[in-house]
């Protein structure tokens, strides 16, 4: 760093949520031209942070600086006005507005806006950093790479000079994170100062100069990225959790963790007239699926056999039928067409219950949606299989209790059996739920982005027991648009495009520039 | 049976009149992902404190005066109600309806136990030579002023691209600087004040008087308004005509012989009948706006 003042500096930022310390006196700073990577896992206190910048969070103590002038960021105007632009993880687009009206939205005034003068301003703002999107289509009608570069345009519309970007690359096809790069590098080389959070090491690696580590709200290490592994970044960023992440992963505990005890009756409840061992029957099998809305084919014919003993994997980008799926394996959408059978057994019609008693399991998108929020750990361990603890119509407390102690500890879930559930962490209650669904042993697990939003610990964690039940002669289908977990978990990866199965790749051969081709529907990639 | 035509379009106007202003406010608050159902009490009062006041002061300008803020009040009652403390919409607005009514009613009784006081002075209709161009000049604002004016703000103005992002997806709104909380406060007290002086029309214009029950459940009939036209100024209006034109109709028809065996009730019944069919045939596979019913509380 030069003797100038850099262009964004924070000092000392401290924020507490009640007991729980989000930052604790952070400082860094970014330079002009220069890209800084936070890194951090899920919980680190990145969001916290950004947020603060942004003026969405007051902190309790600290101060924020541009070019060395204090600033008091009370709101995202504030932020603005100082030259911060922000691309929030989750997008803060308008859906139903044009690309030029969401564009308008920042810094908007209450007058008259001349639509034709505002196109044109839009437009070359948009050539200017190179993306080439029509301003008057409805956001609506944009796929999430479209959509980010909306929010860059946005960001940058206004005299912008640190642009923070968190966790842009989460949502994004391996293009679509290139064509990002490139627009960084464009940026950067204009002067710019970039922010850019994420918790994926090898981009980090790529794209930044210089690289903070945040690790339970503290900065814990600050490194020139040319200088440095990844597995001293890996090391900074899990911390002392590193040695019970690997615990975790072990296969002799994980092995145990699996050969937990069900309540007998549950047992025989979760075996139906069992087939024949010796024939390899799928454990699911699905024969020309087909799911429309309108006459319109959201799945078109798809087939596809898991076998016993082993897991396959769905790539695509979101909005290729992958919700559709899930939910018609999961039996909350009813198919058009075809046949899905569980271990043999045909479950196209049958309804949710039918099919947890056949022997599917499932891990769903929606982790909230999967759980009755204001209901307690225990209870939500045991809504499956209410029959299994109830004793003369009432429930067993005492039962449900010892099932959830064992299971928690089992799962090393950081909860007890009366905590609510809506207040248990993303990874915590992703462990919730696949204890819930692994408990009943299932032959067949369908797992929708089971890793999504989860912290490095969780996410080996949750993968330690899908390879656990593959060990086990379970069949398991994994939809995921994370392509680093398709490819270190499962024997197959199919590619969904258009509702179709158009590819199929084993994971050694799955580059993810070819499986980036693919998933954009080149079918011979 | 002969139904003469130019008196039922000039009364058709007249009927839409207090739904247009009371549908538009509606529409403005709706728009910003509140719902106001405060909207039938709101207009009640806006006609009684309008009336009140003309009667006492014998202006009706100075009725029209306090039925504007009094619109401007019941909508920042709503607006701490349902924004501030981010209680139930439903319950808010409810709850502000039952208080205006009962307030209003018990102060009318209170004041005027025995007699029916009328004004002396209330708003003349211009051009009284011309048929179905004789009209209140709130019927003319509320056409050819409110109407056009709501739409081109909402359409090409930042305050309608603000109310619009408030109403749609209001964390989006507050990441471009957007006050979502501010925008709703201002929503509710200009849209109640547009609701007021729609239920003023019907004192200080059309009756001069004051009557118990006198909106009885045109603000219900907007709240259907709205939906049916999908939260768009332009099929408010239509929506307004259309429940006017059967509400002109069945008064002409009930005054026909042809019809005279029809129960009144009946007749009475046929323009909200026909605002539930509306409903019922357009406004299906309705998109809300994406933050209707929903508080804002930033972190």
């Amino acid at each position: 760093m030069s003797t100038a003042a850099p262009l964004l500096e924070l000092e000392g930022i401290t924020k507490r949520f009640g007991d729980l310390v989000a930052n604790d006196s952070l400082s860094m700073s970014v330079g002009r031209g220069e890209v800084v990577a936070m890194l951090g896992e899920n919980g680190a206190g990145k969001s916290t942070l950004m947020k603060i910048i942004y003026g969405l969070v007051r902190p309790d103590a600290g101060v924020i600086r541009m070019e060395g002038r204090t600033l008091n960021i009370r709101s995202p105007r504030d932020a603005m006005a100082a030259g911060i632009g922000m691309v929030t993880q989750e997008f803060s687009l308008v859906e139903t507005m044009t690309v030029r009206e969401n564009v308008a939205l920042s810094g908007v005034g209450l007058g008259r806006i001349d639509a034709r003068q505002h196109r044109a301003r839009v437009e070359q703002a948009m050539e200017r950093i190179g993306v080439d999107l029509q301003p008057e289509r409805l956001v609506s009608t944009l796929s999430i790479g479209e959509r980010q570069r909306v929010e860059i345009v946005k960001a940058l519309f206004h005299d912008c000079r640190v642009l923070i970007l968190d966790e842009p690359t989460a949502v994004l096809t391996p293009q679509d994170v290139r064509a990002l790069f490139v627009t960084i590098e464009r940026l950067r080389t204009s002067g710019l100062g970039v922010l850019f959070v994420s918790h994926k090491l090898r981009e980090v690696a790529e794209i930044s100069h210089r690289v903070v580590v945040l690790r339970r709200g503290t900065l814990v290490g600050e490194r020139v990225t040319q200088e440095v592994g990844d597995a001293e970044l890996a090391a900074l960023m899990m911390g002392s959790t590193t040695a019970s992440t690997t615990t975790t992963t072990d296969t002799d505990t994980a092995a145990a963790a699996v050969g937990l005890s069900v309540p007998a009756t549950n047992r025989d409840a979760s075996s139906p007239a069992s087939p024949d061992p010796g024939a390899r029957v799928p454990a699911l099998s699905l024969t020309d699926v087909t799911y429309e809305v309108r006459g319109h084919p959201v799945l078109d014919g798809v087939s596809l056999q898991v076998m016993p003993g082993e897991i396959v994997g769905v790539a695509g980008i979101s909005g290729n039928g992958q919700t559709e799926l899930t939910g018609v394996l999961a039996g909350t959408l009813a198919a058009s067409r075809g046949r899905v059978e569980v271990a043999g057994q045909d479950i196209t019609r049958s309804g949710v219950g039918a099919r947890l008693q056949a022997g599917l399991g499932r891990l769903t998108e929606d982790r909230r949606g999967s759980v009755i929020p204001q209901l307690s750990v225990e209870q939500n361990l045991v809504l499956e299989d209410l029959p299994a603890f109830t004793r003369r119509g009432v429930l067993d407390g005492a039962a449900i209790r010892r099932h959830a102690e064992e299971l928690i500890e089992r799962f090393d879930i950081r909860a007890t059996p009366t905590d609510v559930i809506a207040n248990l962490s993303g990874g915590n209650m992703q462990k919730v739920l696949l204890a819930r669904t692994l408990a009943r042993r299932p032959r067949a697990l369908v797992a929708a982005q089971p890793t999504r939003g989860l912290d490095v610990g969780a996410y080996r964690y949750v993968h330690g027991r899908l390879e656990d039940l593959k060990a086990r002669d379970g069949g398991v289908l994994v939809i995921s648009e994370d392509l680093d977990e398709l490819r270190s978990l499962c024997d197959r990866i199919v590619v969904l495009f258009r509702g179709r199965i158009t590819a199929e790749v084993a994971p050694a051969e799955a580059t993810s520039d070819r499986l980036g081709r693919m998933m954009a529907g080149e079918v011979s990639a | 049976m002969s139904i003469n035509l130019l008196a039922a379009l000039a009364a058709m106007l007249t009927v839409a009149t207090p739904l247009v202003w009371a549908g538009i406010g509606e529409l403005i608050v709706e728009k910003t992902g509140v719902l106001n159902l405060g909207i039938e009490g709101t207009m009640y009062a806006g006609a009684f404190t309008g009336f009140l006041v003309a009667l006492r002061t014998g202006s009706p300008w100075w009725g029209l005066l306090a039925a504007i803020l009094t619109g401007v009040v019941a909508g920042l009652a709503m607006a701490v109600l349902s924004v501030t403390l981010g209680l139930n919409q439903h319950v808010s607005g409810l709850g502000l309806t039952l208080l205006l009514i009962a307030g209003c009613e018990f102060t009318f009784r209170m004041l005027y136990a025995g007699g029916r006081p009328k004004l002396d002075d209330k708003f003349d209709a211009w051009l009284s030579d011309v048929p179905v161009l004789e009209q209140h000049w709130l019927t003319y604002v509320a056409f050819l002023v409110l109407a056009p004016g709501t739409w081109w703000v909402l359409r090409s103005t930042g305050l309608g691209y603000r109310i619009h992002a408030v109403g749609e997806n209001f964390e989006a709104a507050e990441v471009a600087g957007i006050s979502v909380n501010a925008t709703r406060y201002a929503a509710l007290a200009v849209g109640g004040a547009f609701m007021a002086i729609g239920g003023a029309f019907l004192t200080l214009a059309v009756l001069g008087s004051f009557t118990l029950n006198i909106i009885n459940g045109r603000g219900w009939v907007c709240i259907a308004l709205v939906i049916f036209a999908k939260w768009r100024v332009w099929p408010v209006v239509l929506g307004a005509l259309i429940f006017a034109v059967t509400d002109a109709l069945q008064l002409q028809l009930a005054i026909t012989t042809a019809f005279s065996d029809v129960p009144r009730e009946v007749m009475l019944a046929l323009p909200y009948v026909a605002v539930i069919t509306a409903l019922a045939v357009w406004g299906r596979k309705v998109h809300y706006p994406g933050s209707y019913l929903k508080a804002y509380r930033r972190a």
